[in-house]
Protein backbone atom coordinates (compact mmCIF):
# COMPACT_ATOMS: atom_id res chain seq x y z
CA UNK A 1 0.00 0.00 0.00
CA UNK A 2 1.77 3.46 -0.99
CA UNK A 3 1.18 6.10 1.44
CA UNK A 4 1.62 9.70 1.48
CA UNK A 5 5.10 9.26 2.85
CA UNK A 6 6.12 7.31 -0.30
CA UNK A 7 5.44 10.21 -2.27
CA UNK A 8 6.76 12.90 -0.17
CA UNK A 9 10.18 11.31 -0.19
CA UNK A 10 10.26 10.55 -3.63
CA UNK A 11 9.65 13.87 -4.29
CA UNK A 12 12.12 14.90 -1.83
CA UNK A 13 14.34 12.91 -4.05
CA UNK A 14 13.97 14.21 -6.91
CA UNK A 15 13.70 17.64 -5.98
CA UNK A 16 17.78 16.60 -3.89
CA UNK A 17 18.91 15.19 -7.72
CA UNK A 18 17.83 18.78 -9.04
CA UNK A 19 19.44 20.93 -6.73
CA UNK A 20 22.88 19.10 -6.49
CA UNK A 21 22.47 19.25 -10.69
CA UNK A 22 22.09 22.60 -10.65
CA UNK A 23 25.30 23.17 -8.05
CA UNK A 24 27.58 20.00 -9.15
CA UNK A 25 27.33 20.58 -12.57
CA UNK A 26 30.43 22.32 -14.18
CA UNK A 27 29.66 20.89 -17.88
CA UNK A 28 26.31 22.03 -19.60
CA UNK A 29 24.21 24.53 -19.11
CA UNK A 30 21.49 22.45 -21.28
CA UNK A 31 21.75 20.48 -17.69
CA UNK A 32 20.91 23.01 -15.83
CA UNK A 33 17.68 23.99 -17.86
CA UNK A 34 16.95 19.49 -17.23
CA UNK A 35 17.89 20.18 -13.65
CA UNK A 36 15.09 23.22 -13.28
CA UNK A 37 12.28 20.79 -15.22
CA UNK A 38 12.85 18.14 -12.67
CA UNK A 39 12.70 20.64 -9.69
CA UNK A 40 8.97 22.28 -10.78
CA UNK A 41 8.34 18.19 -11.81
CA UNK A 42 9.54 17.20 -7.97
CA UNK A 43 6.94 20.23 -6.59
CA UNK A 44 4.16 18.98 -8.73
CA UNK A 45 4.91 15.54 -7.48
CA UNK A 46 4.07 17.28 -3.73
CA UNK A 47 1.18 19.04 -4.61
CA UNK A 48 -0.87 16.00 -6.14
CA UNK A 49 0.49 14.10 -3.45
CA UNK A 50 -0.56 16.74 -0.92
CA UNK A 51 -4.25 17.35 -2.99
CA UNK A 52 -5.13 13.49 -3.69
CA UNK A 53 -4.82 12.39 0.34
CA UNK A 54 -6.32 15.59 1.03
CA UNK A 55 -9.10 15.64 -0.93
CA UNK A 56 -8.94 18.98 -2.12
CA UNK A 57 -8.44 19.53 -5.72
CA UNK A 58 -6.43 23.26 -5.40
CA UNK A 59 -3.23 21.58 -5.19
CA UNK A 60 -4.02 19.99 -8.60
CA UNK A 61 -5.11 23.33 -10.13
CA UNK A 62 -1.89 24.87 -9.06
CA UNK A 63 0.24 22.16 -11.11
CA UNK A 64 -1.54 23.04 -14.32
CA UNK A 65 -0.22 26.53 -13.39
CA UNK A 66 2.98 25.33 -12.49
CA UNK A 67 3.21 23.53 -15.86
CA UNK A 68 2.62 26.37 -18.01
CA UNK A 69 4.60 28.59 -16.55
CA UNK A 70 7.56 26.21 -16.66
CA UNK A 71 6.57 25.68 -20.05
CA UNK A 72 7.50 29.57 -20.54
CA UNK A 73 10.46 29.79 -18.15
CA UNK A 74 11.88 26.64 -20.00
CA UNK A 75 11.35 28.79 -23.43
CA UNK A 76 12.80 31.65 -22.50
CA UNK A 77 15.71 29.89 -20.83
CA UNK A 78 16.82 27.92 -23.93
CA UNK A 79 16.26 31.57 -26.29
CA UNK A 80 18.97 32.65 -23.59
CA UNK A 81 20.95 29.99 -24.16
CA UNK A 82 21.01 30.30 -28.15
CA UNK A 83 21.53 34.00 -27.56
CA UNK A 84 24.54 33.11 -25.34
CA UNK A 85 25.87 30.49 -27.42
CA UNK A 86 25.94 32.87 -30.31
CA UNK A 87 28.68 35.33 -28.55
CA UNK A 88 30.47 32.38 -26.92
CA UNK A 89 30.57 29.64 -29.05
CA UNK A 90 30.19 27.35 -26.14
CA UNK A 91 27.63 26.71 -23.60
CA UNK A 92 30.26 25.34 -20.97
CA UNK A 93 29.40 26.15 -17.30
CA UNK A 94 32.87 26.86 -16.46
CA UNK A 95 33.37 29.48 -19.32
CA UNK A 96 30.41 32.06 -18.11
CA UNK A 97 33.53 33.89 -16.02
CA UNK A 98 33.57 37.33 -17.27
CA UNK A 99 31.75 38.83 -14.77
CA UNK A 100 34.21 38.87 -11.78
CA UNK A 101 35.05 41.18 -8.72
CA UNK B 1 -19.01 30.14 -10.75
CA UNK B 2 -21.30 33.76 -10.41
CA UNK B 3 -20.27 35.98 -13.55
CA UNK B 4 -22.43 38.41 -12.22
CA UNK B 5 -21.34 39.01 -8.73
CA UNK B 6 -17.53 38.75 -9.87
CA UNK B 7 -16.26 42.34 -8.85
CA UNK B 8 -13.81 43.48 -11.00
CA UNK B 9 -13.36 46.74 -9.55
CA UNK B 10 -10.32 46.13 -7.14
CA UNK B 11 -8.44 44.73 -10.23
CA UNK B 12 -9.50 47.61 -12.27
CA UNK B 13 -5.71 49.19 -13.14
CA UNK B 14 -4.43 45.51 -13.69
CA UNK B 15 -7.43 44.89 -16.30
CA UNK B 16 -6.38 48.39 -17.64
CA UNK B 17 -2.41 47.57 -18.07
CA UNK B 18 -3.36 44.70 -19.23
CA UNK B 19 -5.38 45.42 -22.12
CA UNK B 20 -3.11 48.58 -22.87
CA UNK B 21 -0.11 46.54 -23.12
CA UNK B 22 -2.14 44.19 -25.76
CA UNK B 23 -3.17 47.36 -27.78
CA UNK B 24 1.00 48.99 -27.53
CA UNK B 25 1.90 45.28 -29.02
CA UNK B 26 -0.08 45.90 -31.51
CA UNK B 27 0.58 49.39 -31.80
CA UNK B 28 4.23 48.62 -32.37
CA UNK B 29 4.07 46.28 -35.62
CA UNK B 30 2.42 49.24 -37.26
CA UNK B 31 5.01 51.69 -36.52
CA UNK B 32 8.71 52.12 -38.21
CA UNK B 33 12.17 52.72 -36.25
CA UNK B 34 11.60 56.16 -36.44
CA UNK B 35 8.50 56.64 -35.00
CA UNK B 36 8.96 54.16 -32.27
CA UNK B 37 8.96 57.67 -30.28
CA UNK B 38 5.21 57.42 -29.72
CA UNK B 39 5.92 53.78 -27.99
CA UNK B 40 7.69 56.16 -25.75
CA UNK B 41 4.94 58.08 -24.86
CA UNK B 42 1.99 55.79 -25.10
CA UNK B 43 3.92 53.91 -22.36
CA UNK B 44 4.01 56.82 -19.86
CA UNK B 45 0.11 57.50 -20.81
CA UNK B 46 -0.79 54.16 -19.97
CA UNK B 47 1.13 54.51 -16.70
CA UNK B 48 -0.56 57.79 -16.06
CA UNK B 49 -3.50 55.91 -17.07
CA UNK B 50 -2.86 52.96 -14.12
CA UNK B 51 -2.32 55.47 -11.52
CA UNK B 52 -6.02 57.20 -12.50
CA UNK B 53 -7.72 53.72 -12.08
CA UNK B 54 -5.69 53.16 -9.04
CA UNK B 55 -7.00 56.51 -7.44
CA UNK B 56 -10.45 55.35 -8.57
CA UNK B 57 -10.09 51.60 -7.37
CA UNK B 58 -8.74 53.24 -4.02
CA UNK B 59 -10.20 51.16 -0.95
CA UNK B 60 -9.32 52.47 2.83
CA UNK B 61 -10.85 48.42 3.50
CA UNK B 62 -9.57 44.89 2.01
CA UNK B 63 -11.61 44.08 -0.56
CA UNK B 64 -11.07 40.74 -2.40
CA UNK B 65 -12.22 39.38 -5.46
CA UNK B 66 -11.78 36.46 -8.14
CA UNK B 67 -12.74 34.01 -5.02
CA UNK B 68 -10.43 35.44 -2.66
CA UNK B 69 -7.35 35.19 -4.83
CA UNK B 70 -7.05 38.68 -5.53
CA UNK B 71 -7.16 41.75 -2.53
CA UNK B 72 -7.04 45.56 -3.29
CA UNK B 73 -6.05 46.68 0.07
CA UNK B 74 -4.40 50.29 1.37
CA UNK B 75 -0.87 48.28 1.14
CA UNK B 76 -1.24 47.32 -1.76
CA UNK B 77 -2.72 50.45 -3.09
CA UNK B 78 0.34 52.52 -1.57
CA UNK B 79 2.81 50.66 -3.04
CA UNK B 80 0.86 50.03 -6.36
CA UNK B 81 1.27 54.08 -6.54
CA UNK B 82 4.97 53.69 -6.35
CA UNK B 83 5.56 51.28 -8.74
CA UNK B 84 3.57 53.36 -11.36
CA UNK B 85 5.26 56.52 -10.35
CA UNK B 86 9.13 54.91 -10.40
CA UNK B 87 8.44 52.42 -13.28
CA UNK B 88 7.94 56.01 -15.31
CA UNK B 89 10.61 57.48 -13.76
CA UNK B 90 12.47 54.52 -15.72
CA UNK B 91 11.18 54.92 -18.99
CA UNK B 92 12.28 58.30 -18.70
CA UNK B 93 16.09 57.98 -17.31
CA UNK B 94 16.49 55.35 -20.13
CA UNK B 95 14.76 56.99 -23.25
CA UNK B 96 18.41 57.89 -24.43
CA UNK B 97 20.19 55.14 -23.06
CA UNK B 98 18.36 52.57 -25.07
CA UNK B 99 18.01 55.03 -28.11
CA UNK B 100 21.63 54.90 -28.05
CA UNK B 101 22.35 51.26 -28.09
CA UNK B 102 20.09 49.53 -30.62
CA UNK B 103 17.74 48.50 -27.71
CA UNK B 104 15.08 51.34 -28.46
CA UNK B 105 12.63 48.64 -29.55
CA UNK B 106 8.79 47.91 -29.28
CA UNK B 107 10.00 44.74 -26.81
CA UNK B 108 11.36 47.24 -24.45
CA UNK B 109 8.31 48.92 -23.53
CA UNK B 110 5.96 46.05 -23.22
CA UNK B 111 8.33 43.82 -21.64
CA UNK B 112 8.56 46.67 -19.21
CA UNK B 113 4.85 46.94 -18.73
CA UNK B 114 4.40 43.47 -18.61
CA UNK B 115 7.15 42.75 -15.22
CA UNK B 116 5.03 45.80 -13.91
CA UNK B 117 1.62 44.29 -14.56
CA UNK B 118 3.39 40.98 -12.74
CA UNK B 119 4.54 43.19 -9.74
CA UNK B 120 0.81 44.24 -9.50
CA UNK B 121 -0.07 40.49 -9.44
CA UNK B 122 2.33 40.32 -6.48
CA UNK B 123 1.38 42.54 -4.34
CA UNK B 124 -2.51 42.28 -4.73
CA UNK B 125 -1.95 38.51 -4.47
CA UNK B 126 -3.92 36.75 -1.27
CA UNK B 127 -3.28 33.25 -2.63
CA UNK B 128 -0.47 31.16 -3.53
CA UNK B 129 -1.27 30.64 -6.58
CA UNK B 130 -1.62 34.29 -8.07
CA UNK B 131 1.30 35.64 -5.61
CA UNK B 132 3.35 32.84 -8.10
CA UNK B 133 1.89 33.88 -11.54
CA UNK B 134 2.37 37.31 -10.49
CA UNK B 135 6.40 36.31 -9.36
CA UNK B 136 6.85 34.51 -12.94
CA UNK B 137 5.57 36.96 -15.10
CA UNK B 138 7.92 39.93 -13.18
CA UNK B 139 10.65 37.05 -13.50
CA UNK B 140 10.45 35.92 -17.23
CA UNK B 141 9.90 39.98 -18.17
CA UNK B 142 13.11 40.53 -16.53
CA UNK B 143 15.18 37.81 -17.93
CA UNK B 144 14.24 38.62 -21.28
CA UNK B 145 14.78 42.34 -20.63
CA UNK B 146 18.74 41.85 -19.38
CA UNK B 147 19.55 39.78 -22.23
CA UNK B 148 17.96 42.37 -24.66
CA UNK B 149 21.04 43.30 -26.08
CA UNK B 150 21.82 40.13 -28.11
CA UNK B 151 25.27 41.39 -29.15
CA UNK B 152 26.79 41.64 -25.84
CA UNK B 153 28.76 38.83 -23.85
CA UNK B 154 28.43 39.90 -20.37
CA UNK B 155 24.51 40.90 -20.39
CA UNK B 156 23.68 37.58 -21.78
CA UNK B 157 26.10 35.64 -19.64
CA UNK B 158 24.37 38.08 -16.75
CA UNK B 159 20.70 36.57 -17.88
CA UNK B 160 21.33 33.34 -17.86
CA UNK B 161 23.08 33.63 -14.05
CA UNK B 162 19.82 35.18 -13.14
CA UNK B 163 17.57 32.85 -15.15
CA UNK B 164 19.35 29.60 -13.59
CA UNK B 165 19.25 31.35 -9.93
CA UNK B 166 15.70 32.57 -10.53
CA UNK B 167 14.36 29.32 -11.38
CA UNK B 168 15.82 27.83 -8.84
CA UNK B 169 14.13 30.39 -6.18
CA UNK B 170 10.97 29.56 -7.33
CA UNK B 171 11.63 26.15 -6.93
CA UNK B 172 12.33 26.11 -3.87
CA UNK B 173 9.73 28.46 -3.07
CA UNK B 174 7.07 26.55 -4.73
CA UNK B 175 8.63 23.56 -2.58
CA UNK B 176 7.72 25.62 0.17
CA UNK B 177 4.22 25.98 -0.66
CA UNK B 178 3.47 22.52 -1.59
CA UNK B 179 4.45 21.70 2.24
CA UNK B 180 2.56 24.45 3.56
CA UNK B 181 0.00 23.24 1.65
CA UNK B 182 0.08 19.73 2.76
CA UNK B 183 0.32 20.94 6.52
CA UNK B 184 -2.44 23.77 6.32
CA UNK B 185 -5.21 22.14 3.53
CA UNK B 186 -5.49 25.35 1.69
CA UNK B 187 -3.41 27.78 -0.52
CA UNK B 188 -5.29 30.70 0.87
CA UNK B 189 -3.24 33.02 2.78
CA UNK B 190 -6.04 33.96 4.88
CA UNK B 191 -6.84 30.23 5.95
CA UNK B 192 -3.53 29.06 6.03
CA UNK B 193 -2.87 32.29 8.80
CA UNK B 194 -6.27 30.25 10.26
CA UNK B 195 -5.49 26.97 10.68
CA UNK B 196 -1.70 27.39 11.92
CA UNK B 197 -3.12 30.05 14.51
CA UNK B 198 -5.45 27.66 15.49
CA UNK B 199 -2.20 24.84 16.14
CA UNK B 200 -4.30 22.62 13.70
CA UNK B 201 -1.51 22.24 11.17
CA UNK B 202 1.35 19.68 11.43
CA UNK B 203 3.84 21.16 13.17
CA UNK B 204 7.06 19.50 10.93
CA UNK B 205 5.37 19.95 7.74
CA UNK B 206 4.99 23.18 8.35
CA UNK B 207 8.45 24.38 9.94
CA UNK B 208 10.22 22.14 6.52
CA UNK B 209 7.73 24.42 4.13
CA UNK B 210 9.00 27.57 6.03
CA UNK B 211 12.86 27.16 5.59
CA UNK B 212 11.91 26.34 2.17
CA UNK B 213 10.63 29.46 1.73
CA UNK B 214 12.47 31.90 3.63
CA UNK B 215 14.95 30.76 1.37
CA UNK B 216 13.19 31.10 -1.48
CA UNK B 217 12.08 34.79 -0.61
CA UNK B 218 15.51 35.90 0.40
CA UNK B 219 17.04 34.55 -2.71
CA UNK B 220 14.28 36.94 -4.48
CA UNK B 221 15.59 39.97 -2.24
CA UNK B 222 19.08 39.07 -2.51
CA UNK B 223 19.78 38.97 0.62
CA UNK B 224 23.05 36.93 1.84
CA UNK B 225 23.30 33.72 1.79
CA UNK B 226 21.70 33.99 -1.50
CA UNK B 227 23.26 36.71 -3.32
CA UNK B 228 24.92 35.65 -5.50
CA UNK B 229 23.20 36.41 -8.22
CA UNK B 230 22.96 40.13 -7.59
CA UNK B 231 26.31 41.54 -8.32
CA UNK B 232 26.75 39.78 -11.18
CA UNK B 233 23.35 40.62 -12.97
CA UNK B 234 23.71 44.07 -12.14
CA UNK B 235 27.57 44.21 -13.68
CA UNK B 236 26.03 42.46 -16.49
CA UNK B 237 22.95 43.76 -17.51
CA UNK B 238 23.21 47.35 -19.44
CA UNK B 239 22.50 50.14 -16.79
CA UNK B 240 19.49 50.68 -18.07
CA UNK B 241 18.37 47.18 -17.01
CA UNK B 242 19.65 47.40 -13.93
CA UNK B 243 18.11 50.55 -13.02
CA UNK B 244 14.50 48.75 -13.68
CA UNK B 245 16.33 45.26 -11.78
CA UNK B 246 16.87 46.99 -8.60
CA UNK B 247 14.27 49.66 -8.55
CA UNK B 248 10.08 48.17 -8.60
CA UNK B 249 10.85 44.68 -7.94
CA UNK B 250 12.35 45.69 -4.41
CA UNK B 251 8.93 47.01 -3.45
CA UNK B 252 6.90 43.98 -4.94
CA UNK B 253 9.69 41.69 -3.04
CA UNK B 254 8.56 43.94 0.21
CA UNK B 255 5.16 43.15 -0.13
CA UNK B 256 5.64 39.29 -1.16
CA UNK B 257 7.54 38.91 2.05
CA UNK B 258 4.44 40.73 4.14
CA UNK B 259 2.11 38.71 2.10
CA UNK B 260 3.40 35.51 2.78
CA UNK B 261 5.45 35.84 6.37
CA UNK B 262 3.35 38.42 7.66
CA UNK B 263 0.17 37.64 7.30
CA UNK B 264 -0.11 34.03 6.01
CA UNK B 265 2.88 32.54 8.94
CA UNK B 266 2.05 35.37 11.73
CA UNK B 267 1.88 32.90 14.01
CA UNK B 268 5.26 31.24 13.51
CA UNK B 269 6.68 34.20 13.88
CA UNK B 270 8.83 33.15 17.02
CA UNK B 271 10.14 30.40 14.04
CA UNK B 272 11.34 32.54 11.23
CA UNK B 273 12.41 35.79 13.25
CA UNK B 274 15.54 33.96 13.72
CA UNK B 275 15.88 32.75 10.39
CA UNK B 276 15.34 36.29 9.04
CA UNK B 277 17.93 37.64 11.90
CA UNK B 278 21.09 35.30 10.65
CA UNK B 279 20.30 36.77 6.91
CA UNK B 280 20.01 40.47 8.16
CA UNK B 281 23.29 40.55 9.97
CA UNK B 282 25.06 38.45 7.19
CA UNK B 283 23.55 40.91 4.45
CA UNK B 284 24.61 44.54 6.08
CA UNK B 285 28.28 42.44 7.45
CA UNK B 286 29.22 41.10 3.76
CA UNK B 287 27.20 43.49 1.61
CA UNK B 288 29.35 46.89 3.23
CA UNK B 289 32.48 44.63 3.33
CA UNK B 290 32.45 43.43 0.25
CA UNK B 291 31.39 47.11 -1.73
CA UNK B 292 34.63 48.70 -0.22
CA UNK B 293 36.92 46.87 -2.79
CA UNK B 294 34.43 47.34 -5.73
CA UNK B 295 35.91 49.73 -8.61
CA UNK B 296 33.15 48.93 -10.61
CA UNK B 297 30.29 51.18 -9.44
CA UNK B 298 27.67 49.06 -10.65
CA UNK B 299 28.82 46.43 -8.52
CA UNK B 300 29.78 48.46 -5.91
CA UNK B 301 25.62 49.50 -5.72
CA UNK B 302 24.97 45.94 -6.06
CA UNK B 303 26.84 44.72 -2.77
CA UNK B 304 25.23 47.81 -0.96
CA UNK B 305 21.92 46.71 -2.31
CA UNK B 306 22.50 43.36 -0.24
CA UNK B 307 23.21 45.84 2.59
CA UNK B 308 20.06 47.48 2.43
CA UNK B 309 18.23 44.97 2.21
CA UNK B 310 19.69 43.38 5.55
CA UNK B 311 18.23 46.67 7.14
CA UNK B 312 14.79 46.28 5.25
CA UNK B 313 14.67 42.77 7.25
CA UNK B 314 16.18 44.11 10.62
CA UNK B 315 12.46 46.52 10.20
CA UNK B 316 10.59 43.40 9.03
CA UNK B 317 11.70 40.88 11.63
CA UNK B 318 10.25 42.68 14.61
CA UNK B 319 7.43 41.61 13.35
CA UNK B 320 4.86 44.44 14.82
CA UNK B 321 3.12 47.25 12.94
CA UNK B 322 6.24 49.46 13.88
CA UNK B 323 8.88 47.08 12.14
CA UNK B 324 6.76 46.49 9.00
CA UNK B 325 6.33 50.15 8.36
CA UNK B 326 9.51 51.27 8.61
CA UNK B 327 10.65 48.16 6.25
CA UNK B 328 7.87 49.33 3.90
CA UNK B 329 9.54 53.31 4.09
CA UNK B 330 12.84 52.39 3.93
CA UNK B 331 11.99 50.25 0.94
CA UNK B 332 10.87 53.16 -1.14
CA UNK B 333 13.13 54.99 0.33
CA UNK B 334 15.76 52.68 -1.06
CA UNK B 335 13.98 52.53 -4.61
CA UNK B 336 14.28 56.29 -5.00
CA UNK B 337 17.98 56.70 -3.46
CA UNK B 338 18.77 53.78 -6.37
CA UNK B 339 16.73 55.50 -8.80
CA UNK B 340 19.02 58.83 -8.17
CA UNK B 341 22.09 57.13 -8.22
CA UNK B 342 21.64 54.81 -11.33
CA UNK B 343 19.82 57.53 -13.03
CA UNK B 344 23.08 59.62 -12.64
CA UNK B 345 25.12 56.89 -14.42
CA UNK B 346 22.75 56.65 -16.92
CA UNK B 347 22.64 60.83 -17.72
CA UNK B 348 27.06 60.11 -17.87
CA UNK B 349 26.76 57.29 -20.53
CA UNK B 350 26.11 57.96 -23.91
CA UNK B 351 26.73 56.28 -27.31
CA UNK B 352 30.00 54.13 -27.05
CA UNK B 353 30.79 55.04 -23.08
CA UNK B 354 29.54 52.93 -20.22
CA UNK B 355 29.74 55.42 -17.33
CA UNK B 356 30.59 52.07 -15.10
CA UNK B 357 33.90 53.13 -12.94
CA UNK B 358 33.60 54.67 -9.47
CA UNK B 359 36.94 56.61 -11.79
CA UNK B 360 34.43 57.48 -14.24
CA UNK B 361 32.72 60.04 -11.60
CA UNK B 362 36.20 61.80 -11.60
CA UNK B 363 35.80 65.45 -11.60
CA UNK B 364 32.45 65.42 -11.98
CA UNK B 365 32.11 68.71 -10.20
CA UNK B 366 33.58 70.40 -12.44
CA UNK B 367 32.07 68.94 -15.48
CA UNK B 368 28.92 69.46 -14.28
CA UNK B 369 28.33 70.63 -10.71
CA UNK B 370 24.22 69.94 -10.70
CA UNK B 371 24.42 66.15 -11.07
CA UNK B 372 27.48 66.15 -9.08
CA UNK B 373 25.21 67.97 -6.38
CA UNK B 374 22.32 64.85 -7.52
CA UNK B 375 24.68 61.75 -6.75
CA UNK B 376 26.34 63.60 -3.57
CA UNK B 377 22.62 63.32 -2.25
CA UNK B 378 21.95 60.12 -3.42
CA UNK B 379 25.21 58.88 -2.26
CA UNK B 380 24.80 60.50 1.33
CA UNK B 381 21.24 59.41 1.48
CA UNK B 382 22.40 55.60 1.12
CA UNK B 383 25.02 56.52 3.80
CA UNK B 384 22.58 57.71 6.05
CA UNK B 385 23.96 60.83 6.53
CA UNK B 386 21.26 63.49 7.98
CA UNK B 387 19.36 65.16 7.19
CA UNK B 388 18.48 63.07 3.70
CA UNK B 389 16.12 60.36 3.27
CA UNK B 390 17.91 57.45 4.11
CA UNK B 391 19.03 58.61 7.09
CA UNK B 392 15.50 58.37 8.80
CA UNK B 393 14.31 55.06 7.37
CA UNK B 394 17.50 53.56 8.54
CA UNK B 395 16.68 55.53 11.88
CA UNK B 396 13.57 54.39 11.67
CA UNK B 397 14.03 50.29 11.32
CA UNK B 398 17.22 50.24 14.04
CA UNK B 399 14.71 52.14 16.45
CA UNK B 400 12.05 49.54 15.46
CA UNK B 401 14.52 46.53 16.68
CA UNK B 402 15.56 47.95 19.26
CA UNK B 403 11.79 48.93 20.68
CA UNK B 404 11.29 44.85 20.28
CA UNK B 405 14.45 44.26 22.30
CA UNK B 406 16.61 43.82 20.01
CA UNK B 407 19.08 45.82 21.12
CA UNK B 408 22.47 43.74 19.94
CA UNK B 409 20.75 43.74 16.46
CA UNK B 410 20.02 47.37 16.49
CA UNK B 411 24.05 48.53 17.92
CA UNK B 412 25.27 45.75 14.66
CA UNK B 413 22.92 48.22 12.26
CA UNK B 414 24.36 51.18 13.56
CA UNK B 415 27.97 49.98 13.26
CA UNK B 416 27.16 48.09 9.88
CA UNK B 417 25.73 51.86 8.57
CA UNK B 418 28.94 53.59 9.69
CA UNK B 419 31.29 50.70 8.10
CA UNK B 420 28.74 51.53 4.83
CA UNK B 421 29.50 55.23 4.55
CA UNK B 422 33.32 55.01 3.37
CA UNK B 423 32.72 53.71 0.41
CA UNK B 424 29.50 56.04 -0.59
CA UNK B 425 32.29 59.01 0.74
CA UNK B 426 35.04 57.93 -1.58
CA UNK B 427 32.20 58.11 -4.72
CA UNK B 428 31.85 61.68 -3.10
CA UNK B 429 35.41 62.20 -2.83
CA UNK B 430 35.96 61.31 -6.55
CA UNK B 431 33.45 63.60 -7.68
CA UNK B 432 34.35 66.36 -5.87
CA UNK B 433 37.82 66.38 -5.20
CA UNK B 434 39.85 64.64 -7.96
CA UNK B 435 40.34 65.99 -11.42
CA UNK B 436 38.34 64.75 -14.04
CA UNK B 437 40.22 62.79 -17.01
CA UNK B 438 37.42 63.46 -19.64
CA UNK B 439 35.69 66.55 -20.69
CA UNK B 440 32.86 65.04 -22.47
CA UNK B 441 29.82 67.26 -22.80
CA UNK B 442 27.33 65.87 -20.55
CA UNK B 443 23.99 65.68 -22.87
CA UNK B 444 20.31 64.96 -21.25
CA UNK B 445 17.14 65.57 -22.21
CA UNK B 446 14.91 67.65 -20.59
CA UNK B 447 12.21 65.48 -19.07
CA UNK B 448 14.90 63.24 -17.65
CA UNK B 449 16.93 66.44 -16.15
CA UNK B 450 13.45 67.61 -14.80
CA UNK B 451 12.53 64.04 -13.43
CA UNK B 452 16.29 63.15 -12.22
CA UNK B 453 16.24 66.71 -9.90
CA UNK B 454 12.82 66.25 -8.47
CA UNK B 455 14.02 62.57 -7.82
CA UNK B 456 17.07 63.95 -6.02
CA UNK B 457 15.21 66.65 -3.98
CA UNK B 458 12.82 63.94 -2.95
CA UNK B 459 15.35 62.39 -1.09
CA UNK B 460 16.50 65.93 0.86
CA UNK B 461 12.09 66.96 1.32
CA UNK B 462 11.50 63.24 2.69
CA UNK B 463 14.67 63.47 4.79
CA UNK B 464 13.18 66.93 6.43
CA UNK B 465 10.08 65.86 6.46
CA UNK B 466 9.47 62.48 6.76
CA UNK B 467 6.59 62.21 8.75
CA UNK B 468 3.45 62.43 5.90
CA UNK B 469 4.96 58.86 4.08
CA UNK B 470 5.91 57.45 8.09
CA UNK B 471 2.59 58.07 8.66
CA UNK B 472 0.95 56.75 5.18
CA UNK B 473 3.00 53.65 5.95
CA UNK B 474 1.67 53.11 8.96
CA UNK B 475 -2.02 53.21 8.05
CA UNK B 476 -1.30 51.06 5.09
CA UNK B 477 -0.19 48.34 7.58
CA UNK B 478 -2.23 48.82 9.94
CA UNK B 479 -5.25 48.58 7.43
CA UNK B 480 -4.19 45.96 5.86
CA UNK B 481 -2.19 43.40 8.08
CA UNK B 482 -5.33 43.32 10.50
CA UNK B 483 -3.98 40.58 13.07
CA UNK B 484 -0.99 43.73 14.00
Amino acid sequence: MLTLTHFLVLAAILFAISVLGIFLNRKNIIVLLMSIELMLLAVNCNFIAFSHYLSDTAGQIFVFFILTVAAAESAIGLAILVVLFRNLRTINVEDLGSLKG
Amino acid sequence: MNWATLNLMPALPELFLLSAVLVLLVIDMLLDDERRGVLYGLSLATLAGCAAMQYLAWTPVPVETFQKMFVADPLSGVIKFFLYGVTAAVLIYTRQYVADRQMFKGEYFTLTLFALLGMNVMVSASHFMTLYIGLELLSLALYALIALRRDSVPATEAAMKYFVLGALASGLLLYGMSMVYGATGSLDIATIARVIASGNGNTVLLVFGLVFLVAGLCFKLGAVPFHMWVPDVYQGAPTAITLMIGSAPKLAAFVFLTRILGQGMEALLSQWQGMLMIVAVLSMALGNLTAIVQTNIKRMLAYSTISHMGFLLVGFLTGNAEGMSSAMYYAIIYVLMSLAAFGVLLALSRAGFECEKVADLKGLNQRNSWYAFLMLLAMFSMAGIPPLAGFYAKFAVIRAAANAGMVPLAVFAVLMSLIGAFYYLRVVKAMYFDDAEEDAAIEVRADMRLVLSLNGLALLALGVLPQQLVALCMTAVKQSLTSL
